[in-house]
């Protein structure tokens, strides 16, 4: 082995594409499957070039039939195959949700532990380019309320590449949630492919006074947010949550318990979404340790409006996240 | 394809009206097309070129009160339905005064006065709306008729094949249209359908079918006719194939990777607006000078739209959760 790592600039995009053709290469029970991913390269681009290295079987476009290919993607994994469904738009997979649900995550334990469904869904989710109230929404929070299956939410390039990897290692339906937005984002990326850990939430900032809890794009106006409070001497921890189901309550915990207040920014609606659920478990598990209330930054409880003014007001934005924390750290102003 | 028989007599007048409103879906898309580059224009935008004739054809048999469901490829079917194109053009701006005050954008066109149901950018979303609003006509006694536009992609949806069945059970006033444009997105419908003869997909739900030249205005006017009469006559739903070809890319951000640039070639030889001038000049109903004033006309209209959208305003960000339920304020 090398002492050293070589490291790749590259974008999410060319990251997700590249752990898709690595896994393909790795394991011949793995094949791609979903409306435009051959002969288009993917709606997204993410498999450019595939068909081409893959062939057709491997790499296979299907009709508009969302809920039959995944439940066909279902089957093919029961039967020892090892697929990756993508599915276009989380919007689109509420047409396949029903075996999704009722079959990819009840299996298991409907058999008695006799089946195991090992298939990957991937499917893009989240706003930001004003496509309006079909096309917009942020739903990976409803399929974390599932049990049966795990819940993936890449940010980062690294991420992006290697949960792939580790997705396809688990005897159990997976869903990978790549934020639309996060596409053409570049960032370094160790050369040599990795699978990477998925059971843990990461602190991508570390600080003292808050933490502000999330995952995919929203991590990044966290960032942005823990930037802007450093300069008025507010520490900002900010932490990536990774996975949604299930979620780490240890790394959660963890933070809260050193910064004594957290945040929850997440792009999905506040009413019973995965924010509902962070703050009750900061509240069960570490009520003691809170200075203040948890506080959530999400949606406006709207259906996506296409106007970029009125998309821009109903997503978390940069202003509230610290108009939020300031808030929470000096309530009296 | 039924529509080999004989070409009527022109008919000087009407032609022209439908050459006028070819043009004018064409013009003012072309414009879109212009804007999406300059940014005036955003999210995704689908533009109808080369397929002009399935809307103008269909949309002279929709009566007044008759209901339509689209696509979200459905600027044609706003325009050619009598759509006021500035309101068209500013709610893709996302202004205000557009028909849906800027919240639907190109994909969700909706006007209550043309029963213009929408624009729905999930495929088939729209399908089972249509049998819905003609099983409402029907319970309440109502003579009207409901036309769902939808594309060849979406025949590969559980809901078509669902809907079908249903309208056909119950015999509902409804005339399916299918663009079969070969394309759903980047997938030829060859590698979509096991049967690509969409036509025949009627008879197992023993719903009256018929395939038609789709870049031949007349003839989808003559076809949008026959389903008129029999669905009008209660026999229950009629499916309509119209076979066409979209010029243009399937969005703005499609790379056209999946086809040759000879096959788009050749279907542009059949362009419609093409077809139906050479025809009214053959007959000596048009020349140059008479095209030169219906393109200015048509002109004329579409920066009228363009004024209207740029000069609309934006709707306070205060208003942002209207709609979300409706205003019982006034009840
Ligand atoms: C349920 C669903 N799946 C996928 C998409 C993405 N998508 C938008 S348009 C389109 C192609 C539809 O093709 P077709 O029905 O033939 O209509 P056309 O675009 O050719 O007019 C696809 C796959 C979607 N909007 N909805
Ligand atoms: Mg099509």
């Amino acid at each position: 082995m090398s002492g050293e790592t070589k490291t790749i600039r590259t974008t999410y995009r060319e990251a997700v594409r590249m752990g898709l053709c690595e896994a393909l290469r790795r394991d011949g029970r793995v094949f791609l499957m979903g409306e435009d991913v051959g002969r288009y390269g993917g709606c997204y681009a993410a498999s450019k070039g595939m068909l081409e290295e893959f062939g057709p079987e491997r790499v296979r476009d299907t009709p508009l039939s969302e809920l039959a290919f995944t439940g066909v993607g279902i089957g093919a994994a029961m039967g020892g195959m090892r697929p990756i469904v993508e599915i276009m738009t989380v919007n689109f997979s509420l047409l396949a949700i029903d075996q999704i649900v009722n079959n990819a995550a009840t299996i298991l334990h409907m058999s008695g532990g006799l089946f195991n469904v090992p298939l990957v869904i991937r499917m893009a989710t989240g706003a930001g380019r004003q496509l309006a109230a079909q096309h917009a929404h942020s739903l990976e929070g409803w399929y974390a309320h599932i049990p049966g299956i795990r819940v993936l939410v890449p940010a980062t390039c690294e991420d992006a590449r290697g949960m792939l990897r580790t997705a396809l290692e688990d005897p159990d339906p997976v869903l990978i949630f790549e934020n639309q937005t996060l596409y053409p984002m570049e960032g370094e990326l160790r050369a040599d492919a990795e699978a990477v850990d998925i059971d843990h939430a990461r602190v991508m900032r570390a600080g003292e006074d808050v933490s502000i809890i999330t995952y995919g794009a929203s991590l990044y106006k966290a960032l942005a947010t823990a930037e802007t409070l450093a300069a008025d001497g507010i520490g900002a921890e900010v932490l990536d949550l990774r996975t949604l189901r299930p979620l780490d309550d240890t790394a959660i915990m963890a933070s809260v318990a050193k910064t004594h207040r957290a945040v929850i920014v997440d792009e999905g609606w506040r009413s019973g979404g995965i924010s509902a659920e962070i703050s009750a478990r900061i509240t069960e598990q570490a009520f003691y340790e809170l200075d203040a209330p948890v506080a959530r930054v999400c949606s406006a409880e709207v259906p996506m409006p296409y106007a970029r003014h009125l998309e821009e007001a109903a997503l978390p934005r940069l202003e509230t996240i610290v108009a939020t924390v300031k808030g929470m750290v000096h309530p009296h102003g | 394809m039924t529509n080999k028989q004989v070409r009527p007599a022109i008919d000087r007048d009407h032609e022209l009206g439908l050459l006028r409103q070819m043009l004018l879906i064409r013009r003012f898309e072309e414009k879109c097309a212009e804007l999406y580059s300059v940014t005036k224009i955003r999210g995704f935008l689908h533009l109808y070129i080369g397929e002009e004739a399935v809307s103008v054809g269909v949309m002279g048999s929709v009566a007044p009160d008759d209901g339509v469901v689209s696509t979200y490829r459905e600027h044609g079917h706003a325009l050619a339905r009598g759509i006021a194109p500035g309101a068209v053009m500013a709610e893709m701006y996302g202004r205000h005064e557009g028909c849906c005050r800027g919240r639907g954008g190109s994909m969700h066109i909706f006007d209550a006065a043309t029963r213009f149901y929408g624009g729905n950018a999930i495929v088939g979303g729209g399908i089972p709306l249509a049998a819905g609003l003609a099983l409402a006509d029907r319970m309440q006694g109502r003579q009207r008729l409901t036309w769902c536009f939808f594309g060849d992609g979406a025949v590969a949806e559980g809901v078509f094949h669902e809907s079908m069945n249903i309208a056909s059970l119950w015999r509902l006033p409804v005339v399916f249209v299918c663009e079969n444009n070969l394309y759903a997105m980047g997938t030829a419908i060859r590698y979509a359908q096991a049967v690509t003869d969409l036509a025949s997909k009627g008879a197992g739900y023993a719903v009256a079918s018929e395939a038609v030249d789709g870049m031949d205005v007349l003839a989808v006017e003559a076809a949008a006719r026959r389903a008129t009469e029999q669905v009008r006559g209660g026999n229950g739903p009629y499916f309509l194939e119209c076979r066409t070809y979209r010029f243009r890319a399937h969005s703005m951000f499609d790379t056209e990777q999946y086809r040759t640039k000879d096959e788009v070639e050749e279907w542009r030889k059949r362009d419609p607006i093409t077809f139906l001038t050479s025809r009214l000049k053959e007959h000596e109903a048009l020349d140059d000078a008479g095209l030169a004033s219906l393109e200015g006309s048509v002109a004329e209209e579409v920066a009228a739209a363009v004024a209207f959208a740029e000069g609309g305003s934006w709707e306070p960000v205060e208003e942002l959760t209207r709609f979300v339920c409706s205003d019982r304020s006034n009840g």
